[in-house]
């Protein structure tokens, strides 16, 4: 089995850091770029796998299932969310017939 | 092994960049299953099997698949899409990319953290994970499904049809 860790090992954690920083970042920017509240929900995916990869690689580095198991978690979670998600999308196309999500500003004072 | 990760890395990156700047909505869901395909690949690379199958089943079969139906159910396309003022646009790659610089800067100078545990090459496999799963975290699991039932019971109310004139 030691072959396996030390083929993990090659690539080092930093690299895998600064990757998941990377599409973290361009979450963040898709979700203020855009107004089509769908693609805001995908970039909020994308953010959340991110999370995901750094939390698997520091996991394997370091031989720990916890990480792993918190991976899973956050799926559920992301999966519960992009359900209620595309729920409130779907509803709102129907009140305002737009996806823009400038429209949901009334609870602006 | 390490030019996979390389390849992987560049095929999520690119595909993350086509989801921001793809008009359609179709073609931006298209490439984010192509990123959860590559970071499947990374699991892969990192021996997490589970989570790389769990990966390919529930995001790219299940959740992208949710998205799509709603795409084409509100018959999204080019011409239904709203446009950002140009100004806006710029702020928003600016604050991302300051945000990217502030993460890198902040890790640049590493801290070496000795590994809690010795070197275990079988902790991504099923069997460890499920153990670790029905172990240690039996309550959340538990939890979860209670969650994922109030998900289903919440979407069931916020999809149907309000009565007119309530």
């Amino acid at each position: 089995m030691e072959p396996v860790v030390t083929a993990i090992r090659q690539v080092p954690l930093e690299h895998y850091v600064a990757l998941s920083f990377i599409l973290f970042s361009i979450g963040l920017t898709g979700a203020l770029f855009r107004r089509n509240t769908i693609i805001i929900l995908m970039c909020l995916e994308l953010m959340f796998n991110s999370v995901n990869l750094l939390l698997t690689a520091f996991s394997a580095h370091h031989s720990d299932p916890g990480g792993q198991v918190f991976v899973f978690f956050t799926m559920l979670v992301a999966a519960a969310e992009v359900t209620v998600g595309l729920a409130i999308l779907v509803m709102m196309k129907r009140n305002v017939d737009s996806v823009d999500i400038n429209q949901l500003n009334r609870l602006k004072g | 092994m390490q030019y996979l990760f390389y390849l992987f890395a560049a095929i999520s990156v690119l595909s993350g960049l086509f989801v921001v700047t793809a008009r359609n909505p179709v073609n931006s869901v298209i490439a984010l299953i192509v990123c959860f395909l590559s970071i499947a690949g990374h699991y892969i690379l990192l021996n997490a099997q589970f989570l790389a199958m769990v990966q390919v089943i529930v995001y790219t079969g299940a959740i992208m698949v949710l998205f799509l139906f709603v795409i084409m159910l509100l018959n999204l396309n080019n011409s239904t899409e709203p446009q950002k003022t140009l100004l806006t646009r710029i702020a928003a790659v600016v604050a991302g990319g300051v945000f990217l610089l502030t993460l890198l800067a902040a890790t640049r100078q590493g801290v070496e953290i000795a590994a809690a545990n010795p070197a275990d090459a079988s902790v991504g496999l099923v069997s460890h994970v499920g153990m670790a799963l029905f172990k240690d975290f039996l309550l959340p699991f538990e939890v979860s499904s209670v969650l994922f039932l109030s998900a289903m019971v919440g979407a069931l109310m916020l999809g149907k049809k309000e009565k007119v004139a309530a």
